[in-house]
């Protein structure tokens, strides 16, 4: 390379840097050396060896995996469907299969409360209230949507042939799919179910609301040391022990994915219309796992007094007196933030994708590594960190609204790498190497070539942005706030925070429309991207 | 590439955000919890008495506005912070985030309300937490519990909820209440209480919306506030003409919020005024409908639906901050040993 361009590729490199720099690195290590000067050294070894701290983290790690594996398993079978099969309602699979993904856990954890009262599961033989087995249901509710979009998508430019010629060589499917797609599957499958853990792992709100008072996990145990004991020390401390588990996680996963990676052609085969029995089968698990919580939700929206009706929705643009701003003010807000936080998340997760794909080595692993890490963090420990880093010139946004799509960008960012890498990885080399023979410059070639593949993968990703961004409340809790930026899980918050009826069903009415929206928003990006010939007209 | 120049301008954008910071009109800052609200025009009338505009911040709940004050004690963010209550006071006192500064309208609050001799902090409004009863859940047969003694009662096994003190503030004043009546004893009364199927959650949305009658469970008892009848009048859906819940005021501990201007604060003289003006009639009448709380000052008046509907506690539970400070993790470490486990 000649130093040009090598001064380029770094420039290009540092944005993602300096930005997860300043806004991640920066104040985890001002939080971390605040609380754990010196002394508390001795404090931290007590507390690994102490059997409440045990206890917690077994639960964390299990519930976790537990989560994960369910999520993963019960995923196949739609992402089968979504990757093979031609069939009618594709666009309605795909967002009924997203929306879960933004509602506030707040409301989910209301409207499984809910379902578990309608059948009966709240208490007696089969109480799931206050279960672990609630927990996960929500983890599940929660996460099967990055399960099913990532791995379907990559599951789609896998080539069919090859399951077909062992077909007719005479396999059974189970062998098929345990010798042949399996294996295949392995980059997509680490990619995605390391994401789901460690969403699980660091989750918040379902675990405080349905896994009820008896259950801590490290991230509530945080929460509770930091806010209600006001130990910032032991906070930090359990945030360090949560980072190295995550630190290992991501390492795992990294070298599955990587020692995995297939080259493939990519196949633009004619799918298939959807056998009958699949395509049922799948609805009903789409329904029993996500269908009847948002059915609920719905419900409770529309419930007014004993009767039906739209008066909470009507009633939106009104400002309750107890809360700041009107629901619709902080839509509006809602919007703004998940509109930067989208358009940051997708640039610096395709630069740093970029770099993954194509730099060195150490340089790759360490971009992928360490951009994982914000959703390994706990809020609480990065909000606090952020409040005492970033208080002075040129970086004095504490005060500042910028603050909140920023945070929302760096839990964001995964999610586009998580669709962007294996995408760019499976570029065929061949395809890259024949347009260089035919005379095009290596710009040329990431314009023509890996930009517009890379742009499909980064609907995904940035609807995905987008879906967090909205509903994401641990995070935006811990920053400080005007009351006129209020977003809408917020105010939803506030909402169900007092008395009266007319305020719950306000704050259901609020949650429908956060759902409309995002399912609104993912049509709109996956639509304006999705011309499916992009790739080959080209050439 | 278009894609870097936009990115360029956004970086921008945000550098010229955070370089207008500093404006030129007299601006105080007001750190709060979520909780606080005050009707429009309020603050504005601030403006016009002394020329100073008030901003407003917030923080999360009490605990979290009390951790982001101490940490950020070397370089505040604010001058004044409101909404530390008596349960966390000695906290801050301990963190000095506060410095004294005694309001000439300390005249019209009652003293046992005015905890520190210091004056590091006023008191603006309270509330008592109070356990609230769905009405029609009884009747002659079942009558209304009275105090806590009647709660370990087997009459009323299984109805009573109740937040855990480790993670909810109500759920804290309440364990507070416990400890005032009963003193040493009161691990006893809890483990009767345990016995008599008490339910726990996490925080006041879950008992109240989710195990209460009122958000459609089916537990007639719960730790409240006395003033949540009148809210329930107020957020009715179909107007209501007294609220569906009562009060058993003899099971109310005190919460009193502060205001306390902060050390170091850049606007000492606007953050003095600000305190006055928040002890004034016209900020204090605001409370009861803006934040569901009693005002502190004696000369404002309550508004219909408070006078009417919300139950004025005549002896609440109190205990002194410093006694609570000293002995919280004890207390709420033991209460999850016994209740919890």
């Amino acid at each position: 390379m000649t130093l040009v361009k090598k001064l380029r590729w770094v420039a290009l490199a540092a944005i993602p840097v300096l930005f997860i720099g300043a806004f991640f690195y920066w104040p985890l290590i001002k939080i971390f050396s605040h609380a754990l000067g010196g002394e508390e050294i001795e404090d931290f070894k007590s507390l690994l060896f102490s059997g409440s701290f045990h206890q917690i983290a077994w639960f964390t790690v299990w519930q976790a995996f537990l989560s994960t594996v369910l999520t993963m398993v019960l995923a196949l079978p739609t992402a089968y469907l979504m990757a093979r099969y031609s069939f009618r309602g594709r666009r309605i699979f795909q967002i009924v299969t997203t929306v879960p993904f933004v509602l506030p856990t707040v409301v989910v954890a209301g409207a499984f409360t809910a379902l578990f009262e309608r059948f009966g599961l709240d208490e007696g033989a089969f109480r799931l209230r206050h279960t672990v087995w609630a927990l996960l249901a929500a983890h599940v509710f929660f996460n099967l949507a990055i399960a099913i979009r990532t791995v379907s998508s990559f599951w789609s430019g896998l080539d069919p042939r090859i399951e077909e010629q062992a077909k007719l060589l005479g396999a059974t499917p189970w062998h098929i799919f345990r010798k042949i797609t399996f294996p295949r599957l392995i980059p997509v499958l680490a990619a995605a179910s390391s994401i789901v853990f460690l969403f699980c792992l660091t989750s918040f709100g379902v675990v405080l609301l349905l896994a009820g008072p008896t259950r801590a996990t490290i991230e509530t145990e945080i929460w509770r040391q930091a806010i209600w004991r006001g130990d910032i020390a032991t906070a930090s401390s359990l945030a360090v022990i949560q980072l190295v588990a995550v630190l290992a996680m991501v390492l795992l996963m990294n070298y599955l994915q990587r020692r995995q990676a297939v080259v493939e052609n990519r196949m633009d085969f004619v799918y298939e219309k959807a056998p009958r029995k699949l395509f049922a089968g799948n609805i009903f698990l789409l329904f029993v796992m996500i269908g009847l919580p948002i059915i609920i939700l719905f419900e409770s929206s529309l419930t007014v007094g004993d009767g039906y009706s739209f008066q909470n929705f009507a009633s939106l643009a009104d400002r309750v007196t107890l809360v700041p701003v009107s629901a619709i003010t902080a839509l509006k807000n809602s919007l703004l933030f998940a509109f930067v936080a989208t358009i940051f998340a997708s640039l610096l997760g395709c630069i740093a994708s970029f770099v993954v794909v194509h730099g060195r080595r150490w340089v790759s692993n360490l971009f992928d590594i360490g951009m994982m890490f914000p959703l390994g963090i706990s809020a609480v420990v990065l909000g606090f960190g952020m409040l005492i880093s970033l208080d002075a010139p040129p970086l004095d946004l504490r005060s500042s609204w910028i603050l909140v799509p920023i945070a929302h960008s760096l839990l964001g960012i995964p999610f586009v790498m998580r669709a962007v890498i294996p995408t760019l990885r499976r570029i065929d080399p061949s395809l890259r190497e024949s347009a260089t023979l035919l005379g095009a410059s290596p710009r040329q070639v990431s314009r023509h070539i890996d930009f517009p593949i890379a742009l499909r993968a980064l609907s995904v990703g940035a609807a995905f942005a987008f879906a967090i961004s909205i509903g994401e409340f641990g995070a935006t809790s811990f920053l400080p706030r005007n009351p006129d930026r209020l977003t809408a899980p917020l105010v939803l918050f506030r909402l169900l925070g007092a008395p009266g009826e007319t305020l719950r069903g306000q704050a259901m009415a609020l949650a429908v429309v956060l759902m409309t929206i995002t399912a609104l928003a993912v049509i709109l990006v996956e639509g304006s991207f999705f011309k499916k010939e992009t790739i080959r007209s080209d050439f | 590439m278009k894609k870097k120049s936009l990115f360029i301008i956004l970086l921008l954008a945000v550098v010229m955000i955070s370089a207008c910071g500093e404006e030129e009109e007299r601006t105080v800052t007001l750190l709060t919890h979520d909780s606080f609200w005050i009707s429009e025009g309020v603050f504005q009338d601030f403006t016009k008495q002394t020329g100073v505009t008030v901003e407003l911040q917030m923080a999360g709940d009490t605990g979290q506005l009390l951790a982001s004050a101490i940490l950020t004690a070397s370089n505040p963010a604010a001058d004044v912070i409101f909404g530390i209550d008596n349960t966390f006071l000695q906290r801050a006192l301990d963190a000095e985030i506060f410095s004294a500064y005694e309001s000439p309208a300390l005249v019209h609050i009652p003293e046992e309300i005015q905890l520190d001799s210091q004056h590091r902090v006023t008191p603006i409004d309270f509330g008592d937490v109070c356990i609230n009863y769905w009405i029609d859940s009884f009747d002659a047969n079942l009558p209304v519990p009275e105090n806590l003694d009647d709660l370990i009662n087997p009459k009323y096994y299984g109805q009573l909820v109740v937040q855990n003190p480790e993670t909810s503030s109500p759920g804290l004043a309440f364990l507070l209440a416990t400890i005032a009546e009963y003193g040493e004893d009161w691990e006893a009364w809890w483990e009767a209480l345990k016995n008599n199927g008490v339910t726990v959650t996490s925080g006041w949305e879950d008992a109240y919306e989710g195990e209460f009658v009122a958000g459609g469970g089916d537990r007639p008892l719960v730790v409240s506030y006395a003033s949540s009848p009148p809210a329930e009048v107020i957020y009715s859906e179909i107007p209501i003409n007294s609220p569906p819940t009562g009060v058993l005021t003899d099971t109310c501990f005190r919460q009193i919020e502060f205001a306390g201007i902060v050390n170091g604060a850049n606007n000492q003289e606007s953050a003095e005024a600000l305190v006055d003006f928040m002890l004034s009639e016209r900020f204090q009448e605001d409370i009861p409908n803006s934040m569901l709380m009693f005002p502190a000052s004696v000369n404002a008046e309550l508004p219909q639906i408070f006078s009417e509907f919300a139950e004025v506690v005549e002896t609440p539970y109190m205990l002194d901050p410093e006694f609570i400070e000293e002995n919280r993790n004890d207390w709420t470490e033991r209460w999850t040993e016994i209740v919890l486990r």
